[in-house]
């Protein structure tokens, strides 16, 4: 399954918001998925404090669940998110990367169970977490 | 009785256009995805202005559904804010260059938000249209609409709950 890793890999980093947003996908495969964002002026939400806007993270959020579906031993090809509920715990900190782990913890034939968490230097803390029902694509 | 001489239209639309564009343009993340507001009177609609780099899927192409989640978002955000300081803005209480100046004025923080997918996106504009549910003193729900070509072929919807800013010392 090495290389439905790398598709998967190679399917991230040529997404074009991926790219504007400058995710890097750290981790992969098993039906689990790591991305880190570092900190971009250009994405602040509240000017008076740069902290990241939420709508930032959610498409980080989005991005780690989509590419934990296609990580998963069962899925067999692409994926499109179905719903995605995020909330929203705290602010990021400002100048500090944030990172998002997502896991796929159920998949059928059809759809695909996704939990995820985003953090910041103090991993104890979540940002915000996401939960999500994904398609499960053919090949 | 005497009724007030209403006030030039010019007067009224300068005001206002120029409030809403301190609340928007003011905000990096919406100038970085391109999203721009049309208003009638007091009722909004967000433009998600279409560019190559919202793209999620570039096979099929679609937008990508983290850009749809952050433009429902933002119009839900903007809506409520514009809502809540619409009195004030046209009172004259607040003008458009304290909107981003002044420490005092807070905006609504998201708390949840969820987004339902209906069809993918297309690589052209969207249209986002937000209703307040319910805003009360410290919390609001507000649902929000998306489409492209078609207003009755909605491609995303979502809600979501926010935090309402408290009354500062100021008062």
């Amino acid at each position: 399954m090495v290389d439905k890793t790398v598709l998967a890999r190679q399917f991230i980093e040529a997404i074009p918001h991926a790219k504007a947003l400058g995710l890097d996908l750290t981790h992969i495969g098993e039906g689990e998925a790591e991305i880190s964002m570092p900190y971009n002026e250009q994405l602040i939400g509240d000017p008076r404090t740069g902290v990241i806007h939420g709508g930032a993270v959610s498409a980080m959020l989005d991005t780690c669940c989509g590419a934990a579906v296609m990580s998963h031993p069962s899925a067999p090809g692409g994926t499109a998110t179905i719903d995605l509920r995020i909330d929203y715990m705290r602010a990021a900190t400002p100048g500090q990367s944030i990172r998002t782990r997502a896991t796929c913890y159920h998949i059928t034939r059809n759809v695909a169970f996704v939990r995820a968490t985003a953090t910041d230097d103090d991993s104890d803390r979540p940002v915000a977490t996401a939960s999500g029902a994904f398609t499960v694509e053919g090949s | 009785m005497v009724r007030p001489r209403p006030e030039p239209m010019q007067v009224v639309k300068q005001r206002r256009d120029a409030a809403l564009n301190a609340l928007v343009e003011g905000v990096p993340y919406i100038r970085f995805l391109n999203i721009s507001f049309d208003r009638r009177g007091d009722e909004l609609t967000g433009v998600l202005n279409f560019d190559d780099k919202l793209i999620g899927n570039p096979f099929l192409p679609a937008i990508h559904g983290g850009v749809t989640a952050a433009f429902l978002e933002v119009t839900a955000v903007i809506t409520l804010s514009w809502e809540h300081m619409f009195p004030r803005i046209e009172s004259g209480e607040i003008g458009a260059e304290d909107i981003l100046s002044d420490e005092h004025i807070r905006f609504p923080k998201t708390i949840d938000f969820t987004v339902d997918y209906l069809r993918s996106g297309l690589p052209r504009d969207a249209y986002a249209r937000a209703f307040i549910n319910r805003s009360g003193r410290r919390y609001a729900s507000v649902r929000v609409e998306a489409w492209q070509d078609n207003h009755a072929k909605l491609f995303a919807q979502g809600t979501g709950h926010f935090l309402m800013p408290q009354p500062s010392t100021k008062a």
